[in-house]
């Protein structure tokens, strides 16, 4: 079967069997290996990407349910002469071990400061007006994303250095 | 994974036509169908998306009722309910973690009955009606068991409707890792009374604590459960929490829900 994708700003048509998912096609049909494959069954967070803006395991997609979908991936939010404030932030707070979640991490959290700057609620504060970024919001909030090597103090920290660049 | 046919039809007419193939099944936003198919636990010969049927998509207000479309995410349901419904945009936002919530339908939970998913005690205790392509049913009357519900083979849960109860609260004891619930019970005070319903608990799925529900109509306070208890026969027994752990923790959070309710 055949699907469209708009990835990183690029169309894509790609030819795939119907138990094709969204992580195997970027990566393997779009040589984009940026995105990783951890679990492959939606606990782990490594494969994150942002589905029309939104962020979601794309292990847990099938291609075939996304035909007209705009993806963006790792390579799509910077490059290594022009990173993205969350790619800046996570090697400057060296917020990682192996790096193996890095990308799933950033994705993520790339989602979660849009989704605070919007006011989406969590449960840890109940809302964020003129609340801080605090650990626990943090937490909470990247609930979706393990990191084996367990860098989460670093991890918070980058992503706190890159809400306060962006504001 | 098996290998299986895919279709992704536009109007829920398209896709109960797509469903008469023999062992054909409805996917919502697959969060659970398809960690399934990849352990190859079930082997449909057609997966029928649902997740591009505009017309089951999206929250609406009737009155003093919130309609839900089947194929709204949780994510949704967190972020508006969060004035309309606090109880229930809470729970929505407890569900899973947010990538997870941003693909996960109502309509998915409620079909697939999961003893512990938290859903089906929010239906139940806010006495919602869930819609199908051919018919309303009353929760009270579609869940029948663990996994098991009123759905007919090709029938698909179009929306779900609930009523806004004068206060209500829910309060989830959560296994860590999972973030399902040991126990959850949702405590909803009506004009007509109040109901309580317990999930994650029980053998046969979510059920009505009736003894609470009669208790609380009279004196809706956390004390009037002082005299009540919670028989654990037929409570699940894991490597979590036995059978007495549950029944014990249906008393201790229906207490904090009526407590914490609004």
């Amino acid at each position: 079967m055949k699907t469209t994708l708009t990835v990183n700003g690029r169309s894509h048509q790609v030819e795939h069997d119907a138990r094709r998912t969204l992580l195997d096609t970027i990566r393997d049909d779009l040589g984009l290996p940026g995105t990783k494959k951890g679990c492959d069954h939606g606990q782990c967070g490594a494969c994150t990407i942002l589905l029309n803006g939104e962020r979601v395991n794309s292990c847990l997609c099938l291609t075939a349910m996304h035909d007209g979908d705009d993806i963006t991936t790792i390579e799509g939010i910077g490059s290594p002469d022009r990173l993205s404030a969350l790619q800046k932030a996570f090697v400057e707070k060296d917020g990682y071990q192996c790096g193996y979640c890095t990308p799933g991490q950033i994705m993520s959290a790339t989602a979660m400061l849009r989704e605070v700057s919007e006011g989406a609620p969590s449960y840890v504060s109940g809302d964020l007006d003129g609340a801080a970024l605090t650990d626990a919001e943090m937490a909470e909030r990247m609930s979706g994303n393990l990191c084996r090597c367990s860098a989460y103090p670093l991890i918070r920290e980058a992503i706190l250095m890159a809400s306060e660049a962006e504001t | 994974m098996y290998a299986f046919d895919i279709e992704r039809p536009t109007t829920v007419a398209e896709a109960v036509n797509a469903l008469k193939t023999d062992e054909a099944q409805p996917l919502g936003g697959g969060q659970t169908l398809i960690p399934t198919l990849k352990a190859r636990l079930a082997a449909p010969s057609k997966l029928v998306s649902l997740s591009a049927i505009a017309e089951m998509i999206g929250i609406s207000r009737e009155g003093s009722t919130i309609r839900i479309g089947g194929a709204t995410t949780h994510g949704q349901v967190a972020t508006e309910l969060a004035e309309s419904y606090p109880a229930l945009g809470y729970l929505a936002s407890k569900i899973g973690d947010p990538a997870v919530r941003n693909r996960g339908t109502i309509g998915g939970s409620v079909a697939n009955n999961d003893p512990a998913a938290c859903y089906p005690a929010a239906c139940l205790a806010s006495g919602a009606t869930i819609t199908t392509n051919t018919r309303d049913i009353a929760a009270d009357d579609f869940f029948l068991g663990m996994f098991e519900t009123a759905l007919e083979e090709d029938e698909i849960v179009t929306a779900v409707t609930f009523p806004v109860p004068q206060k209500a609260d829910y309060q989830k004891f959560e296994q860590p890792a999972s973030r399902f619930p040991l126990v959850g019970v949702f405590v909803a005070k009506h004009d007509d009374g109040v109901r309580v319903a317990v999930t994650g608990a029980s053998e046969s799925g979510v059920f009505r604590w009736t003894e609470a529900e009669e208790a609380l109509s009279a004196d809706f306070s956390a004390g009037a459960l002082d005299g009540l208890s919670v028989d654990a026969d037929g409570m699940i027994t894991d490597l979590h929490g036995d059978g007495a752990y549950r029944a014990h923790l249906i008393k201790v959070l229906t207490g904090r829900a009526v407590t914490a309710s609004r």
